[in-house]
């Protein structure tokens, strides 16, 4: 017999408040399985089981609010140990001891200045722990809009690839290159992470900013990648994300491209030691054998944590993206 | 396709896209990216449900045409 715990739900999020339980005493669940329904300062998410078992015992009733670590469920059949939450590369930080205690819901409004309290301290942190250094670089996307245009001009629109997901493709196997910004500082020391687990910033349409990950992004092919970047954007505008999606990043990018900027400087999401900014596609004057032109192109920034990396390694980074958006057709 | 049939149907596409959008004073004028705040992928939906309902595929060379409430209007108008 063993507890299942409020597993970490993502930077910056110490509790989170039971809005729905998935599932009731009697059930039996799988790794994976989703348990509850739980909303966040910044979203509303799925909390699904770390192991398999039969349920034996709600610990939370809804509508409270209680600390990650809090044990929600009993399941039999699983062995103690097991039914810990998952150790520990992807936990932030220490559940604080606090009982538990209800809230009442709140409105819109209420939501989002939450929403902003809640980055607000998640950035203050961020900028008083974390040493950032700052890269800037523009990167050639003749080919990769090339190609793009050609493979979207047989496609109808609901495969059809945006540039975002070339840059996602492109910077999530460059941090496999340059493993020294894909994933977490914590206790002051830096624990690299095998897979690239790439956090996409998403806007939302009422004010706001969630990160959520696209799992092993590196490994994905570009449409299955572009597929996953969609769901994922209408899911955290709907509200319903895993808690996995929001507590795995390990490495971020934020897009600001969108809406006109040309070069965007994030501060890095703690525990994760980088973050990749990208700008407006924009068409720009090439000067090439003494000639003048104009090419598609787009500036890429660096943030990332100098305890963990420098600019030699950062720059390193950067041109790699460049280098793999040269061949789309491999990315 | 009339123009106010047209009109309709972007509306109602806009507003599948982004329910924010106020539709009663929504300009003509209106830009996608800049004014109604859509990005590539809402852009790329807004496409979608613009097919969905009228039949008309705007193919990626012509998005430049659709940058604007007006632009997609005339376009879906002139094509549906």
């Amino acid at each position: 017999m063993g507890d299942f715990r409020l597993p970490p739900l993502g930077a910056g999020l110490a509790e989170g408040k039971l809005v729905e339980w998935l599932v009731g005493p009697g059930d039996e669940v799988r790794r994976g399985d989703a348990l509850a329904v739980v909303e966040t300062d910044k979203t509303t998410l799925d909390v699904e089981a770390g192991e398999e078992g039969r349920i034996a015992e709600l610990l939370v009733d809804v509508g409270m609010t209680v600390p990650v670590g809090t044990p929600m469920v009993r399941i039999t059949g699983t062995d103690d140990d097991e039914a810990d939450p998952p150790p520990s590369a992807t936990v932030p930080e220490a559940a604080p001891e606090r009982a538990a205690q209800t809230v009442p819901a709140s409105g819109v409004q209420d939501r989002l200045s939450t929403l902003r309290r809640t980055i607000g301290s998640l950035m203050s942190r961020s900028k008083q722990s974390i040493p950032h250094y700052y890269l800037s670089t523009t990167l050639d996307l003749r080919a990769a809009i090339a190609w793009m245009q050609q493979v979207n001009g047989q496609r109808p629109v609901a495969s059809r690839l945006v540039p975002s997901a070339l840059l996602l493709k492109a910077t999530a196997l460059a941090a496999r290159e340059v493993p020294e910004v894909n994933g977490f500082f914590i206790d002051g020391v830096f624990r690299p992470s095998r897979p690239v687990h790439l956090g996409v910033s998403v806007a939302l349409r009422q004010g706001g900013m969630v990160a959520p990950a696209i799992h092993d992004a590196d490994t994905l092919a570009v449409d299955v990648l572009m597929q996953k970047l969609r769901d994922l954007v209408s899911r955290a505008r709907a509200g319903r994300l895993q808690r996995s999606e929001m507590a795995d990043p390990t490495l971020t990018v934020t897009n600001l491209g969108d809406l006109g900027v040309e070069a965007v400087f994030g501060v890095i999401y703690p525990p994760q030691v980088a973050m990749v900014g990208l700008g407006k596609v924009v068409e720009q004057p090439w000067a090439h054998n003494g000639m003048l032109a104009t090419r598609p192109a787009v500036t890429a920034t660096l943030s990332a944590d100098h305890r963990v990396s420098d600019g030699v390694r950062g720059a390193r980074f950067l041109a790699c993206i460049d280098e793999l958006l040269q061949s789309p057709e491999e990315l | 396709m009339n123009e106010q049939e047209a009109r309709q149907a972007v509306h109602a596409a806009i507003g599948q896209v982004a329910g924010d959008v106020d539709l009663d004073g929504l300009s003509d004028e209106s830009r996608l990216q800049q004014d109604l705040e859509l990005d590539s992928l809402d852009f790329l939906r807004l496409v979608e449900a613009i097919d969905e309902a009228t039949g008309v595929d705007i193919p990626e060379r012509d998005y430049g045409q659709v940058a604007t409430v007006r632009g997609l209007i005339t376009y879906v108008a002139s094509r549906g």
